[in-house]
């Protein structure tokens, strides 16, 4: 009972945090609305006992992606004034494509099955052997795949890096 | 007691050891300088100067509280509250003494033993350079920028090498990431900076840093940013600033000690465990932890009164080019010994 006050609580201030992060009027104030919306959602990852998780989450979002969003927000300064104008084309574009998005995604809801949520039966489920050892075992091949994405994402920000400073 | 009523009052504790060590962290850092550099130091409020934190702290109340006119209000004040909560939060997972015993029921003397432990505390730290960043954007002055500029990527590159560096010794436990279990599995001498040299080394570094004191105080060095990320903060708002730096130092010393140098173990803890009471013996491991916390807060202070400030691109050269490639190298040969010698 009181875990379902608690997943209402922390779905309401998803959402409440999602909605401000879009309708805040400095870029500075969607970043740190977006930051709360993070730890919300690392809370939901704690109430399905996925510990790990919810850390990973934090550090790599709130505490690196965040920060480099803020970094590059506060140097270019962004402020209303500054603001570009858009045109009403630009505008009517943007209201299409983000219609369409959500009728996708409503689509893609109606015809989920939404099973009743069944509590882990162990309260280890999210502990970081468990995840170690399925990640190492079961998801092996997945999991090296990513990391040779990733060295290939940060090779390659370093050669573009590079190029620029030959020029 | 209950369990709840037992945690609130450690919470309670800590809190305030935490905020009373690090008002008196700044007494003895200017005793200590003045040690250092053939001085008295402070010695007119009370005896030896004792009451000089007190006298500091009633300064920065009654000083003029000055908001500048074109900042961000709301993002300047919570700039240094946000900076103090992340620098409280990280004690909650340092166990800081064999547990407690009252009416045949065991207590931890440890707030949250998550699963998870050091990661928490590298969660915790990663966060605290958003007080630094939104108090030094918010306060509209291209010093305090630049201050917060340098703080934020400075902190982010030492972070990945310390990340690194507590790999090496999260191998040699076994399979838990919980502060409880890694002090537990350094009993008597048996401390992880005889097995992991280097990564004891590498993270003190990175604490330095991570903890903006001397030789990586860049963020505040004065002679060519003013103060840094806090120009333009005044009274109690720039006491929140310089104190959360002392609790970072004792929480730092905190998390060392507990990594590295055995927490509260010592040798002959098992002994005393046999012949005195319970609560006597985790009264006695927390004195000896709290030992080991004040000498590396002596530390801190000693190399901040003996080695120069490093150049920015040296500090950045040292974090990208020499901190993080020891590190991966110290993991990968902590990891073949284990693989080929076994523990």
């Amino acid at each position: 009972m009181t875990s379902d006050i608690v997943f209402f609580l922390l779905a309401a201030v998803s959402v409440f945090t999602a909605l401000m992060v879009v309708f805040s009027k400095s870029p500075i104030y969607s970043v740190m609305w977006l930051i709360a919306c993070f730890f919300s959602i690392a809370g939901h990852y704690v109430m399905l006992n996925a510990q790990f998780l919810a850390i990973v989450h934090i550090i790599v979002y709130a505490g690196a992606i965040m920060v480099l969003m803020l970094f590059t927000v506060m140097l270019l300064n962004l402020n209303k004034e500054s603001e570009p104008h858009k045109s009403i084309f630009t505008k009517a574009t943007a209201v299409i494509t983000g219609g369409m998005l959500f009728l996708v995604l409503l689509a893609a809801m109606r015809s989920t099955q939404l099973g009743a949520y069944e509590a882990p039966v162990t309260t280890d489920v999210g502990f970081v052997q468990k995840v170690g050892m399925k990640l190492f075992t079961d998801y092996m091949l997945p999991f090296e795949m990513t990391s040779v994405l990733f060295i290939a994402a940060m090779i390659g920000s370093v050669v573009l890096a590079k190029k620029e400073r030959n020029l | 007691m209950s369990v709840l009523l037992f945690k609130v009052i450690l919470i309670v504790l800590i809190f305030l050891i935490s905020l009373g060590l690090a008002a008196y962290a700044t007494y003895g850092e200017r005793k200590v300088a003045a040690f250092l550099q053939d001085r008295i130091g402070p010695d007119r409020a009370g005896p030896f100067g004792l009451l000089q934190p007190i006298a500091d702290g009633v300064k920065m109340f009654l000083k003029e509280e000055i908001i500048p006119t074109v900042s961000d209000k709301f993002l300047f004040i919570l700039g240094p509250s946000l900076f103090m909560v992340t620098a409280l939060m990280t004690s909650a997972v340092i166990p800081w003494g064999t547990p407690m015993e009252f009416g045949g029921v065991s207590y931890p003397l440890q707030v949250a033993d998550i699963n998870i432990g050091i990661l928490y505390v590298l969660g915790v730290v990663s966060l605290g350079i958003y007080g630094i960043m939104l108090g030094g954007w918010s306060s509209n002055n291209k010093y305090a920028l630049l201050g917060a500029i340098r703080a934020s990527s400075q902190m982010i590159s030492y972070e990945l090498a310390m990340g690194m560096s507590v790999i090496a010794v999260l191998l040699m436990t076994d399979g838990s990431l919980s502060l409880n279990v890694i002090v537990e599995g350094q009993k008597g001498l048996n401390w992880n900076v005889f097995y992991q040299p280097v990564a004891a080394l590498i993270f003190i570094i990175t604490a330095f840093a991570e903890c903006n004191r001397t030789p990586f105080d860049l963020p505040e060095s004065e002679s060519e940013l003013i103060g840094g990320y806090h120009t333009e903060y005044s009274s109690m708002k720039l006491g929140l600033y310089l104190f959360a730096e002392y609790v970072n130092m004792f929480i730092s010393s905190a998390v060392i000690s507990s990594l590295f140098f055995g927490g509260y173990n010592f040798p002959g803890l098992e002994y005393l465990q046999t012949v005195l009471p319970t609560n006597l013996v985790s009264l006695i491991s927390f004195g000896v932890f709290f030992g080991k916390i004040l000498f590396f807060i002596f530390f801190f202070m000693w190399v901040r009164w003996t080695i120069p400030r490093f150049r920015y691109d040296q500090l950045m050269r040292l974090g990208w080019q020499v901190l993080m490639p020891l590190a991966i190298i110290n993991v990968l040969i902590t990891g073949a010994v284990i693989t080929f010698f076994g523990n």
